[in-house]
């Protein structure tokens, strides 16, 4: 981790009785340690190690292939890790397997629910399946499904469902069964902007009424702001973990990107004039400078070729990923261009 | 285990934990304990799993039809056609009546075979998923599978059965029962087979073009559109060797016992699988298909628990 300035820890929520006070403390939600899967010569996770807290939001950042699926498949105990170990709510992921599935909820990148059965259909089973008291179920099923805006539509078939609700449908029954873990593999993937709003919001009303963990992959920049913490995983290795406020400040440059007529001049004027490395990124020159504003007006009088347009934006989540990967997210996902990627890193970590 | 209240240390290393938000009581929202795994919870679930094929075949309206299509032709078109021709042979018996047992046993075996398939279908869109990563064991997740495609696919026997009187065999009590409890068998043992087979298998079109390749060679090898009687020893070998045969046989068995006919007829169309000379009983036959059924109960069980 580059950096975490003290100054950001006031956007943190610091709850009074912290674990760290007097040493007791709930049981931490997930604890890895070195955790490896190999699958024959591909190295998937590369040993990872951290911490989730007991009723933390916790995300998980990278592009497609970076190791983050695989990496919530060994949680819940899907997938058996090579190396390393897992506790999930306080139980061993291998050798506590049932325990840990008990405390789990699941939301997965793709549907789950059998759309031959009604969505109260689909509830009923997950219920018997998880041996729930019979007696709770009538009453969780209501509150789960109220929650998600779906009880007028229990009676329906899900396959006459659209994406969005089965994605609320899934997250329903994934609380169900009260886990103390809810995993969410992309929860918001392949949604139109209002569901996912949608989603978000749901999931805020978790945070906020149960007494839950949240631990949840992404890789969308904007979703992992709502995250307490953020672990940002590249090529199956965790390479940053703090708060959003915090990663973001720990940037410490703005992005600036530029339009010009020939940008193989203007990255070469870069270099020269200001001792800037540039980069083509998503179709335009990149580069980080510390005050981003104050450089505008020299780098118009001074860079010595004709410019379209400017932007000056503050760091993002994108830049924190680029500053860690040394590319954008977007572009690790178009190209795994390795070259252009160390590249980048140098450029914003100069 | 408890561990709802459990409390310990916080693990050496997790300094850059920031504490849980202690504004989150136990709102509004209950909580439910679910216990620790029992019999009880492996029953629940077998029965679930279960009930889920039952629904889902009821609501299957266009599976039922399609699967009685084939019998009915079989029956009607095939057993009226050949038997104008074969009647020389059959001493007077009805060709329909002789390949009766043989129609109702292919019946369930298709329908067996489709729910089997139907494990295919829930990986294909992910519901096997949820089944795979509930608190139980594996083992309860395929039994319910096992036991809900037979029981789908011995009502369509019991539909075929049920039509008894079309083909001149008598409704007697006695004789439904045999044929339903036979039914009941061969379902089981052909969905434990399809099963164990879709444990290994992630594409439709796999799985049915090798279903295509089992259940067509045990169809015509097991005697059920011939007498096996008199054949060249290459065909009585394979006829002895396919599991088939051992329902198609006490099947018949049954229902010529209930027939009223010339004793050379009995002896050219119900000549009973032998084996080297000695005539196996029912209840041999029987025991073949279940133990070959519980056999690939289990092997299917040891595939799915070992499946990550």
């Amino acid at each position: 981790m580059s950096s975490s300035p003290a100054s950001t820890s006031t956007a943190i929520t610091v709850p009074a009785g912290a674990p760290a006070g007097n040493g007791a403390g709930p049981v931490p939600a997930v604890v890895v340690e070195g955790l490896v899967k190999r699958y024959g010569e591909l190295e998937a996770v590369r040993g990872i190690d951290f911490t989730v807290a007991a009723g933390e939001t916790f995300g998980f950042l990278g592009p497609n292939g970076a190791g983050k699926s695989t990496t919530i498949n060994m949680l819940c105990t899907l997938v058996d890790p090579s190396g390393g170990s897992a506790r999930v709510a306080g139980h061993d992921v291998v050798r506590e397997r049932d325990q840990v599935r008990r405390n789990i909820g699941l939301v997965f990148q793709d549907t789950t629910l059998d759309s031959y059965l009604t969505a109260e259909e689909n509830l009923r089973l997950h219920a018997e399946l998880y041996g729930m008291p019979r007696g709770a179920v009538a009453e969780r099923l209501r509150q789960t499904m109220e929650m998600v805006g779906l009880w007028d539509r229990r009676g329906d078939l899900v396959g006459t469902y659209s994406g969005g609700m089965k994605r609320r449908l899934e997250i329903a029954r994934g609380l169900l069964h009260s886990p103390r873990v809810l995993f969410l593999d992309e929860p918001t993937v392949g949604l139109d902007p209002q569901t996912r709003s949608s989603i978000w919001g749901y999931i805020s009303e978790l945070k906020r009424d149960e007494d839950i963990t949240i631990f949840l992959t992404t890789h969308y920049m904007d979703e992992a702001e709502y995250c307490d913490r953020i672990a940002i995983m590249d090529q199956g290795k965790i390479v940053a973990l703090d708060t959003p406020q915090a990663l973001k400040a720990g940037v410490g440059k703005d992005r600036v990107q530029i339009q010009t007529g020939d940008d193989d001049a203007a990255i070469a004027a870069l270099r020269e004039r200001f001792d800037i490395e540039a980069v083509l990124a998503e179709g335009a020159v990149t580069f980080g400078v510390p005050a981003g504003e104050e450089f505008v007006p020299r780098l118009f009088a001074e860079l010595g070729q004709p410019i379209r347009s400017v932007n000056v934006s503050r760091p993002s989540l994108d830049d924190v990923f680029m500053s860690f990967t040394g590319t954008t997210i977007r572009d690790a996902e178009a190209s795994g261009g390795s070259e252009m990627r160390r590249n980048m890193a140098r450029m914003m970590n100069r | 285990m408890a561990t709802e209240t459990q409390r310990q240390a916080p693990t050496a290393g997790a300094a850059t934990a920031p504490a849980a938000p202690a504004g989150s009581p136990n709102g509004h929202v209950a909580r439910v304990r679910v216990p620790a795994r029992s019999l009880r919870s492996e029953l629940r679930a077998i029965r679930v799993v279960w009930r889920r094929e039952l629904i889902r075949f009821s609501r299957d309206r266009l599976r039922i039809l399609t699967s009685l299509i084939q019998p009915f032709l079989f029956l009607f078109v095939l057993g009226t056609g050949i038997g104008s021709f074969a009647s020389a042979g059959t001493h007077g018996v009805n060709f329909k009546t002789f390949i009766y047992p043989g129609v109702i046993c292919m019946a369930v075996m298709f329908t067996a075979m489709f729910s089997a398939a139907s494990i295919v279908w829930d990986r294909e869109f992910g519901f096997l998923r949820e089944m795979m990563v509930a608190p139980v064991r594996r083992s309860s997740i395929v039994l319910g599978k096992v036991l809900g495609g037979a029981t789908v696919a011995t009502f369509q026997g019991l539909i075929v059965i049920a039509i008894a009187g079309l083909v001149e065999v008598p409704y007697e009590l006695s004789l439904i029962l045999e044929l339903f409890a036979l039914s009941l068998l061969l379902a089981f043992a052909i969905t434990a087979f399809g099963v164990m087979f879709a444990a290994r298998i992630n594409q439709m079109q796999s799985f049915m073009a090798l279903m295509q390749m089992a259940i067509m060679p045990m169809f015509f090898l097991s005697g059920a559109m011939f007498s096996v009687a008199n054949l060249p020893q290459w065909l009585a070998v394979l006829n002895r060797l396919d599991p088939l045969t051992y329902a198609v046989e006490p099947m018949r068995r049954a229902v010529f016992a209930h027939l009223d006919i010339s004793e050379a007829a009995r002896k050219a169309l119900d000549p009973g699988v032998t084996w080297f000379g000695w005539r196996v009983p029912t209840a041999l036959e029987a025991a073949v298909i279940a133990i070959l059924g519980l056999a690939m109960l289990f092997v299917a069980i040891w595939e799915f628990s070992r499946a990550e």
